[in-house]
Parts: C-alpha cells; sequence; structure tokens
C-alpha cells in the first residue's frame, strides 16, 4: 500500500485501479469489502462513490449534457442525474421501518404465550392449594383478627361496628 | 447560518482552552476559500463537504455558494443537490432556517440552473 500511496501522489489514479506488487509474486487480488463502497448516511451526504458505476450509453449521454448549462436539463432529468450519483434522496433515507410495529406484536405474541404456559401450569403442575385458603378457615382467621382487636385506631378493627356486629358504613 | 455556542469551533479539533479561538467570520473565510480552489476535484468536494457537515453548525450562505459553484466546475448536479438537502436535514427541527439559506441562494441557484430538491419532487418519500 505504501508502493500505491507513493504512486497516487504521482498520479491521480484511484486506489482502486491501482495494483499492489508484492516481491515479485504477481498480483494480489483486490477484495470488494477493501474497496470504497457506497453509503446513504445522513452525516456523510456525499459518499465515497457514484450509486451507479456501469452506465448505459443513455446515462453517459445524460452525463454529457450535464457539462453544459444545468438550466437546460429537465427536471426529470435532473432527477436522474440525482439517482445516478445516489441511491436514496435523504427523505427516503430517514422515513422510519414500522419495524417497531412488528417488535411489539411479537413482543405481545410472546407475553401471551407465556401466559397459556402459566395458566396450564397452574392447572397441571401444582398440586391443591393448602387448606388456610378454604372460605371457612379464613371466615375464622377474620374472626380472630377482630377479636384481637387488629389494627383498630386506623387500620382493620377500626372499620369494623362492634357494635351492630357489622363493617362500619 | 450558526446557532451561537458560547464559544467559536476551534480551528483543529483540539480543546484548549488558553488558545486562539476562531472567530466566525474566519470560519466562512475559510471555507469560502476550500471551495473557491478553481480545480478542486471531486475527493475534495466530498471530503469538504462531509467533514462541514459534521460540525454541529448550518452552514452560511456563503460557503455554501461556494460549494455549488465548485459542483458547477466539477459538471456535479447531483451533488449540488445533494447538497442542499443535506444542509436542510442539519438544520435539524429548526424549520425557519432552510428557507431562508434558500431565499438567499436564489440568485446563485437561478444562475447555475440547480432546482431544489422540493421543486424536483424529492423531498418527499
Amino acid at each position: 500500500m505504501l508502493a500505491t500511496r507513493a504512486l497516487s501522489l504521482i498520479g491521480k489514479r484511484a486506489i482502486s485501479t491501482s495494483v499492489c506488487v508484492r516481491g515479485g509474486h504477481g498480483v494480489a487480488k483486490v477484495e470488494d469489502y477493501t474497496l470504497p463502497a457506497y453509503f446513504d448516511r445522513r452525516e456523510t451526504p456525499l459518499p465515497d462513490i457514484a450509486y451507479v458505476q456501469a452506465l448505459t450509453p443513455e446515462q453517459k449521454a445524460l452525463k454529457e449534457k450535464e457539462k453544459g448549462s444545468w438550466a437546460a436539463l429537465s427536471n426529470d432529468e435532473k432527477i436522474a442525474l440525482y439517482h445516478l450519483s445516489f441511491k436514496q434522496s435523504f427523505a427516503e433515507m430517514n422515513q422510519g421501518t414500522g419495524e417497531w410495529k412488528s417488535v411489539v406484536g411479537g413482543i405481545m405474541f410472546f407475553i401471551g404465550f407465556t401466559g397459556l404456559i402459566v395458566l396450564w401450569q397452574r392447572k397441571y403442575v401444582y398440586g391443591p392449594v393448602p387448606h388456610t385458603f378454604d372460605p371457612e378457615y379464613k371466615q375464622q382467621e377474620l374472626q380472630r383478627m377482630l377479636d384481637m382487636r387488629m389494627n383498630p385506631v386506623e387500620g382493620f378493627s377500626a372499620k369494623w361496628d362492634y357494635e351492630n356486629k357489622q363493617w362500619k358504613k | 447560518v450558526r446557532t451561537r455556542p458560547g464559544y467559536a469551533a476551534p480551528v483543529a479539533s483540539r480543546c484548549y482552552s488558553h488558545g486562539k479561538v476562531e472567530t466566525d467570520e474566519e470560519f466562512n473565510a475559510r471555507w469560502v476559500t476550500y471551495f473557491s480552489k478553481p480545480d478542486i476535484d471531486g475527493w475534495e468536494l466530498r471530503k469538504g463537504m462531509n467533514t462541514l457537515i459534521g460540525y454541529d453548525l448550518v452552514p452560511e450562505p456563503k460557503v455554501l455558494d461556494s460549494a455549488l459553484r465548485a459542483c458547477r466546475r466539477l459538471n456535479d448536479l447531483a451533488s449540488a443537490i445533494r447538497i442542499l438537502e443535506a444542509v436542510k436535514d442539519k438544520a435539524g427541527p429548526h424549520k425557519d432556517i432552510y428557507p431562508y439559506l434558500i431565499q438567499e441562494l436564489q440568485p446563485t441557484l437561478a444562475e447555475l440552473g440547480i432546482s431544489t430538491p422540493e421543486e424536483l419532487g424529492i423531498d418527499k418519500s
């Protein structure tokens, strides 16, 4: 690469067309990924290469016309020239994809699926709940809490009317 | 137009608190000179524009005028339109900057025959 750097000082050859000769073995193959690439990016409005590299004869003719007055070009020709150099306009490259809808949909689907697994588990995997959950047992618990005056000032027993044996309205 | 920070961007990208700080006029003059080079080549145009867009500012009309004329010397209409798109994007939420720039650049656009992205309809996706 030092040789090609030196060469490019002498002549204006693009690095992509210059040849790396290594110690007499011949030409090193130039890999695609080593060449300048085209990117549509907001922060790099003018990419390293034009989008369309191989021009058809009509496109070549248009490029010749570009050397003259630009006012002589029609709008369609100007748009065609733009798309020779660039793939997407700024508006196109900045538009959203709507991918987020798929993502949210996927999230909800998998949460729903997990819910189904949880329900199935509750039915088929877990044993019965302890007897302390029976309604009769719960009633006795509640009576015990009232009898021992739990939270009598502001909490539980404070809401029970001991005179009339009912909850306070 | 540059939205004014408390300091001007330094000449090199070093941040030294006691060195000389470049004024707006010097910055603009430097960039106008850069794009005014008569035999500017494509690489220099691209490098200049990409660097300029990297700064935290919207370039002044006279800098853009110089860049558009460089595109004319290079027979590159596509880049001229792209530059207009880029500065509009650069202004971000400040929607009044781009119309101001177009207004200031109108004589140049008319002289060189550059259509704005809006005129060509490529500002819509």
